[in-house]
């Protein structure tokens, strides 16, 4: 088997498996009852989905300019994602949004 | 000194981004980068905490260990989404203490929180974190305390 198409397949498994997490994440959102909780299924196309699907571009793209570009959307997203996710809880906490939770009665104080 | 490290890493980053190699654009090239300089300098804003060289030593580590819990949690997040049933999540508020002495530790702990599916953090005080869990389990592995060890400092 040539080099160049081990890396198209490593690619193509890397493109459709994130693929892949980015529709489970999707389901999440519809699942999951409160805010909350639907938070955490899209931390999943954050992460996981996002760095399989830049892994797998990078890929295709070999050792080039663009791969290095792929790279720093990653470390962007890396930065950038969990302060917006974080923003995003905190603001719904101080609007009084309250959370679905099992430990209900240990933590009535927030 | 910082200054003029900075000064390296954006005139490289200009031209990864660029690659261009004619000597005009070259000359332009460091030209913003100085412009950039002056106006950073000006600013104050080139610090231990915008840029922080002294964590150069641990951060890949701290990337690769990150990397590896982020797999780990986003697996255990789809196994409770493609389960099937009525309730497969068990969200919890809890608090955790934050060990970390700076306010940049603090910020990295609290963003790892936040970037490892199943935990986010609602709110970062000076000595605690308010954490919102997914599952019970995610939780006591937050609050044993495993992953305030990997933090840089």
């Amino acid at each position: 088997m040539r080099p160049e198409m081990i890396i198209d397949i490593l690619s193509w498994v890397c493109l459709l498996s994130g693929s892949l997490l980015g529709i489970i994440g999707a389901i999440g959102i519809h699942r999951f009852p409160d805010f909350y909780s639907r938070q955490h299924a899209a931390g999943i196309t954050d992460t996981l989905c996002a760095m399989l699907i830049l892994l797998g571009l990078g890929l295709q793209a070999g050792v080039t300019l663009a791969a290095f570009k792929l790279g720093l959307i990653f470390i962007f997203l890396f930065f950038t994602s969990p302060t917006a996710s974080h923003a995003l809880a905190n603001a719904a906490m101080h609007g009084g949004l309250k959370p679905e939770l099992d430990n209900f009665n240990k933590e009535n104080k927030s | 000194m910082k200054i003029f490290s900075y000064s390296i890493f954006l005139f490289m980053f200009w031209f990864l981004l660029s690659g261009h190699t004619e000597p005009l654009l070259l000359i332009l090239g460091l030209t913003s980068v100085l412009l950039t300089i002056i106006l950073v300098k000006r600013m104050d804003v080139v610090d231990h905490e915008s840029y922080p060289l002294h964590l150069y030593k641990q951060l890949p580590l701290f990337f690769i260990k990150i990397l590896r819990e982020i797999v780990y949690a986003n697996m255990d997040v789809v196994k409770r989404i493609i389960k099937p049933g009525k309730r497969t999540i068990s969200p919890q508020l809890i608090e955790i203490p934050v060990p970390q002495k700076t306010d940049l530790g603090r910020v990295i702990y609290a963003n790892s929180i936040t970037l490892t599916p199943g935990t986010v953090s609602v709110e970062l005080t000076n000595d605690k974190i308010i954490v919102h869990a997914l599952t019970k389990e995610s939780a006591e592995c937050l609050a044993g305390g495993s992953m305030a060890k990997l933090i840089p400092d």
